[in-house]
């Protein structure tokens, strides 16, 4: 699982835009100047919530409750969006509204290229069937129905015939992992088995568009993970476009190509993961993304020094002439096998200048560890400690990319004390 | 009345006024019945048919043969031997004791009401639970039809549709559909909304939703209201005997009339002993069909 997480987010931080690795496609959804009020008399107090009002002030002046407040985003072909955000931000109404489950007060809702807003009742029923389905965070089964008729369910309401149901809900089934369950009852299962079920029943569809709302929140933590797993394993085969809700920030750091973050129906904060781990908006996000353990939720690449000094050569001589051009007192020395390790300048000093033209070979190297730039920072860090001379960092190709110098590392995590000295210390 | 009595006297109409409201009102009714009595009369003609020939069904059979199909009733809805044999001994003393053919007229009747009661309360609450207007003008209906004594909406009834059959099923119908209409209302409003927007988000059609999801898990509920139904049809029939319905209830009607105990006991616990098996034969099957739904 790690080397999808990774590999994904290789390629968000290879292209220069970090708030959306897709930039080239056209998004898929795409929500525009979207506000969602609850009461009676939504479309008045729309201008008020339009001129600025706030909303404890409307609350208390109307008995309105403003759910959304001007929410502009766009979700791309293939990537898991997350929304996050406290209980009561108004993420369980955003999602809702992708599907016009609710109906919003004012703004626009294209799904594909068509305006979600102006289908009739026919054309979205038509709608929810083909493009889009959800998976919910108290499971939404049927009692009555057996796991194998609840992952059909979906295709018998298109009205496709019993055998092809069967068959396709069979293989879903399996590819779930819950093969031989098919007569049980939900009532049966455990949570995460029905979960399992209710992600099978989305996919079954074929639809592009996957909803999940909080859909691993009611599991136990094990389990949730299990299930954030398999979801990037099918991911990874699937390549389905996912809004996924949830107000875990672990999750959504392991999930997400992007996050969007939510507070009070007003999205406060859009980017990648990393994006948000290091450049939080304002106080809110930096509250959520303070206990995040960012040795575990970030890679090295993204912390690492893209700047270094590369010493592709033959001889001592074209070294030292190598390592004069950089202003770095070391070079990672590489040849078309890769890298094969650490010149300092010191050793170079020492060289007698006759030998310059003696092959450069591993006598005069340091022996310093590479580490993959997809790696976790957690599990460098023995390396790390291990080694003075800042480590070499390899993309997928062996090449060298960068360095991770103790620095850099201490800089990034004593931002805040990790989540584990935080606890003792208030245990203590 | 005078002036100043108000105060300790309730200002009331005097006996002249009472007496032509009534006459106005009971003289409109009578010529609405002289008007259209035989059309209405004409309209439950069918039905009228239909409870002749099951009551001639269960009078003609012979005693074993409608004990045997009740027993096999009791065993499929119940998968039960315990209440197969039960109902099969409860029948054979019900004839052995002569209240046979009694027994077999208020079945007829009770199952057909019952059965009508189902096919009207059904459709209503359906509609109740879809409408929050509808839900407010029914249940007002709902709370006089079971609270109205039942002799009062006896009267128009038969002044309409004369003493027999028909006016019992309607009377019988009126008294017992409330449970029914209630419960399956009840039973759709508390349907999990999630699994309800589940069948939503996947695209599924207003009617969709209703037989697949709705009803079905209304079923422990609107079972229940059957069940009530079913107990306050029976409960009806000695109210029923008093405008011409044969069965069970005359007999009762009978005794308490000429102070024969025995004969009312006897009566009575055919009754009890009817209301017994329908109940336990509709619960047994309500569990057994919904056990799924309990999530256990």
């Amino acid at each position: 699982m790690n080397s999808h997480k990774n590999s994904r987010s290789n390629e968000s931080s290879s292209s220069d835009d970090t708030h959306c690795p897709n930039k080239s496609k056209t998004p898929l959804i795409r929500i525009k100047n979207l506000y969602k009020i609850f009461g009676k008399d939504e479309k008045k107090i729309l201008e008020q919530v339009k001129a600025g009002k706030s909303k404890d002030e409307i609350l208390a002046e109307t008995g309105h409750t403003v759910g959304l407040s001007n929410i502009n985003l766009d979700v791309y072909p293939g990537e898991i969006f997350v929304i996050m955000g406290l209980s009561g931000s108004g993420k369980s109404t955003l999602i809702r509204h992708f599907n016009r489950l609710i109906e919003p007060t004012a703004g626009e809702i294209e799904v594909a290229g068509s305006d979600v807003m102006q289908l009739s009742s026919k054309d979205l029923q038509d709608f929810r069937r083909n493009k889009m389905s959800m998976v919910f965070q108290r499971f939404g089964l049927m009692p009555h129905r057996t796991v194998l008729e609840n992952i059909g369910y979906g295709l018998q309401v298109q009205g496709v015939k019993k055998a092809e149901i069967k068959q396709k809900a069979t293989q879903w089934l399996e590819t779930v992992g819950l093969d031989g369950y098919a007569n049980q009852y939900p009532g049966q299962l455990s949570g995460g088995q029905q979960q399992r079920v209710g992600l099978a029943r989305a996919l079954c569809t074929d639809a592009d568009i996957l909803l999940m709302d909080e859909a691993f929140s009611a599991l136990d933590p094990l389990i949730r993970s299990e299930m954030q797993d398999q979801l990037i394993e099918l991911q990874e085969k699937l390549h389905k476009t996912i809004v996924f809700i949830t107000h875990d920030l672990d999750e959504a750091l392991r999930l997400g190509d992007r996050i969007a973050i939510l507070r009070d129906g007003v999205l406060v904060q859009q980017g990648t993961p990393v994006d948000i781990l290091l450049n939080p908006v304002d106080d809110y996000v930096e509250a959520f993304v303070k206990d995040v353990n960012r040795a575990r939720a970030l890679t090295v690449e993204t912390v690492m020094q893209p700047q270094i000094c590369r010493i592709s050569a033959e001889t001592i001589g074209e070294a030292v002439l190598q390592m004069r051009k950089s202003k770095e007192d070391f070079g990672y020395v590489v040849n078309k096998d890769g890298y094969q390790g650490v010149i300092t300048q010191d050793t170079l000093d020492n060289v007698e200048t006759s030998d310059y033209s003696n092959v450069l070979d591993a006598s005069l190297l340091e022996d310093v560890p590479a580490v993959q730039s997809d790696a976790l920072i957690e599990t460098v860090i023995p390396e790390m400690l291990d080694n003075i001379l800042p480590l070499p960092v390899l993309n997928e190709d062996g090449e060298v990319e960068g360095n991770l110098c103790r620095s850099t590392l201490a800089d990034v995590l004593s931002d805040q004390p990790s989540s584990e000295e935080d606890k003792k210390s208030t245990y203590a | 009345m005078s002036d100043s009595s108000w105060l300790s006297e309730i200002p009331q109409l005097d006996r002249h006024q009472l007496l032509d409201i009534r006459k106005t009102l009971d003289g409109a009714y009578r010529s609405f019945s002289r008007e259209y009595g035989d059309n209405i009369e004409a309209f439950f003609d069918p039905l009228l048919t239909f409870l002749i020939w099951f009551e001639k069904l269960l009078l003609g059979s012979p005693w074993w043969l409608v004990v045997a199909v009740l027993a096999v009733f009791a065993y499929a809805a119940s998968r039960s031997w315990k209440l197969t044999v039960g109902v099969a001994v409860a029948f054979f003393l019900i004839g052995f004791f002569g209240m046979w053919d009694n027994t077999m007229r208020t079945m007829s009747i009770i199952l057909v009401s019952t059965l009508l009661a189902i096919l009207i309360g059904i459709p209503i609450g359906i509609a109740m639970s879809r409408s929050d207007r509808v839900q407010s003008t029914v249940t007002p209906v709902l709370d006089i039809m079971q609270t109205m004594p039942a002799f009062v909406y006896l009267i128009p009834v038969v002044m309409l549709l004369g003493i027999g059959k028909i006016p019992g099923v309607i009377a019988v119908i009126i008294y017992a559909v409330p449970p029914v209409i209630r419960l399956t209302n009840l039973g759709i409003r508390l349907v999990d909304k999630e699994v309800l927007e589940a069948a939503t988000a996947y695209g599924a059609s207003p009617t969709q939703r209703l037989f697949g999801v709705q009803l079905p898990l209304a079923m422990p509920n609107i079972m229940a209201g059957i069940n009530q139904t079913i107990m306050m049809a029976l409960a009806m029939v000695v109210i029923a005997s008093m405008i011409g319905v044969k069965g069970l209830g005359q007999p009762v009607l009978k005794s308490i009339t000429n102070q024969y105990f025995t004969l009312g006991l006897m009566n009575g616990l055919a009754i009890v002993a009817l209301a017994i098996i329908f109940d336990r034969i509709s619960q047994s099957y309500a569990k057994r069909t919904l056990q799924n739904l309990g999530g256990h």
